[in-house]
């Protein structure tokens, strides 16, 4: 990659966040299906970095996905947004951090359009006090919560057990970054690093020893595309979109995979698993795929959590080849048990991928 | 100017998304769904602004709005700072909100969409809740997911979730009048009524076709009879 360029952009994209005292918000799909990587957020900044970040269960979905489905009008998820911002105005908190890329994108473009619009947010209070007799502020900052683990990545590098190095070669792991849609592709000013070359998670894998990998189709949708993946008919638009990504990735022969939206890793996981029981290609090495991982679940590896803890073994695409390069020891015996050891029997493996 | 081009017009996306289209192609050039459908967001945007209400029935009508993924590619690159990805979302929920939708195979997917999140919405407070996420209708969620489904309640203890449990965490219950609130909220500001609309047309269309409601679903939801690809 070259840096000087890119360091250019990253510096002309920059935006300001506290480092304490967050109302978060939790994510529907991240709930369904990394629940381990949300807990493992809280864990990193409450119990670790000893910072204030405070939970609701009064809060719900935002609606974006049904909003981005076109299932629900843009009036509905103002309000229920504007509900969210109630909440986090009664439990006193003015910083507003969610786990979600999906809702973080909402909540920019409802924020944007009600300053270009402010009859629409006049309209929004009038609709929520109507509704729930409840009176909004906006957040004086809002924030992802990758923006939160980039902040604070220099502090997790020095807690640090691991590095993203590969312990046989000495050599810096080669990673691919995927950035979700609606960080910062529709308002680019609102991510770390923009549009084009975002730093949020670049930043992440340099502060932690790894190497970013710069390959073609970098910045493509990963193919989630609401409609085009919940509606079992229109799936072929998402695996194109996954395998388009793959394919250009593969030269570049990376080791593993960090994101940070809600989807993406679910997409970039399952559908290599698709692609190796529909074609029998695999892009990892020796019959592998290429492992995928949230943001949480890379920053818990390199600061010692148990795999296990982390939901590694949710994942279809096997990630212990990377825990051998990193050097993270593992109990396989451990994998699929749950609470106090409990048997939960083994998953079926595919044959056609490891 | 025609009344549908100045309805169309009062939805904010239109205000934000559609300046002055110059046409350059740029947000079709990096669109995913123009590679995989026989689609052009260019083409729709230029539609649009002719301002004529044929053309934009034409488009409510039309396989061409269900095509978009609404990634959002189009708005970084376009030189105008135009939102073609919020044009199609205005266009689409004229087209379903008029009963344009029901015209169009695409369109008529919204029948499956709406009952599958709005149900986890008013039931939940989630868009997607594990225990309606059914490995029979996403395979591709891998055996692991079968796994998961099958030792759930366990799975998830095991994640560190709290699964339709009191108090905070990841899964909790949403307490009933939180959930009420959103209901209310539905109420006020158009979502029960588009949810009343999707469901009429979708229901007479069904009747006409012989079948069940949950067998009407599972034909919009499962079926492909036109040929949408891009097979440039």
């Amino acid at each position: 990659m070259i840096y000087e360029g890119k360091k250019k952009i990253w510096k002309d994209y920059q935006k300001e966040i506290p480092d304490d005292h967050y109302f978060y918000v939790r994510s529907c799909i991240r709930q369904t299906l990394f629940p381990a990587s949300e807990k493992t957020f809280l864990d990193i900044t409450r119990n670790k970095l000893h910072k204030d970040f405070f939970e609701t269960e009064h809060h719900t979905t935002c609606g974006g996905i049904a909003y981005h489905s076109d299932v629900i009008p843009q009036e509905t998820v103002m309000t229920i947004i504007a509900r969210q911002f109630a909440l986090m105005k009664k439990y006193g908190y003015e910083n507003y951090v969610c786990s979600c890329i999906t809702s973080f994108g909402l909540y920019t473009e409802t924020l944007e359009t009600w300053h270009e619009f402010p009859q629409l947010q006049e309209k929004t209070a009038e609709n929520l006090w109507k509704s729930c007799k409840l009176e909004f502020t906006k957040p004086k900052y809002l924030a992802h919560s990758s923006d939160i683990i980039y902040k604070f990545r220099n502090l997790i590098a020095e807690q640090a057990k691991y590095k993203l190095i590969n312990q046989y070669t000495g050599e810096p792991l080669k990673v691919v970054e995927h950035i979700g849609c609606h960080y910062s592709k529709m308002f680019p000013s609102k991510g770390f690093g923009g549009a084009e070359y975002p730093y949020v998670l670049a930043g992440m894998i340099e502060a932690w020893g790894g190497e970013v990998v710069d390959y073609p189709e970098r910045r493509h949708c990963c193919g989630f595309g609401f409609r085009q993946y919940l509606v079992k008919a229109n799936r072929g638009y998402s695996i194109s979109n996954t395998h388009k990504k793959f394919e250009s990735m593969e030269p570049f022969k990376p080791d593993m995979i960090i994101t940070n939206c809600p989807g993406c890793p679910y997409f970039l996981d399952r559908w290599q698993y698709a692609i190796a029981e529909m074609e029998g290609k695999t892009y990892g090495e020796n019959g592998h795929g290429i492992p995928v991982f949230t943001y949480e679940e890379v920053a818990g590896l390199v600061m010692g959590y148990n795999p296990w803890d982390l939901g590694l073994q949710n994942h279809q695409i096997g990630t212990e080849i990377l825990l051998d390069k990193i050097g993270i020891p593992y109990d396989p015996n451990m994998k699929y048990k749950g609470l106090n050891n409990k048997d939960l029997g083994i998953p079926e493996f595919p044959s056609c991928i490891k | 100017m025609g009344k549908l081009y100045e309805e169309l017009t009062s939805d904010y996306r239109i205000k934000e998304g559609l300046n002055a289209c110059i046409n350059c192609g740029t947000c079709t050039a990096i669109c995913p769904a123009a590679e995989f459908y026989k689609y052009d967001p260019r083409a729709i945007v230029d539609m649009v602004q002719t301002k004529d209400d044929d053309v934009i029935e034409e488009l409510l009508n039309s396989e061409t709005i269900w095509y978009c993924g609404e990634c959002m590619s189009c708005v970084t690159r376009c030189p105008r700072k135009n939102a073609p990805g919020l044009v199609v979302m205005a266009l689409r929920s004229m087209s379903m909100d008029k009963g344009y939708f029901i015209n169009s195979e695409k369109g008529r997917q919204q029948y499956a969409l709406t009952k599958a999140l709005t149900n986890n919405i008013l039931n939940y407070g989630y868009c997607i809740y594990p225990r309606t996420f059914k490995s029979e209708l996403h395979p591709e969620a891998g055996p692991i997911w079968e796994w998961i489904e099958k030792n759930m309640d366990d799975v998830y203890a095991r994640n560190g979730a709290n699964l339709d449990g009191n108090g905070t965490g990841a899964l909790r219950k949403i307490p009933k009048e939180d959930l009420e609130e959103l209901k209310r909220i539905f109420n006020i500001t158009g979502a029960t009524q588009r949810i009343e609309t999707i469901n009429k047309y979708s229901i007479s269309r069904a009747e006409e076709l012989g079948l069940t409601e949950d067998e009407y679903f599972m034909k919009v939801f499962t079926e492909t009879e036109k040929n949408h690809l891009n097979e440039d």
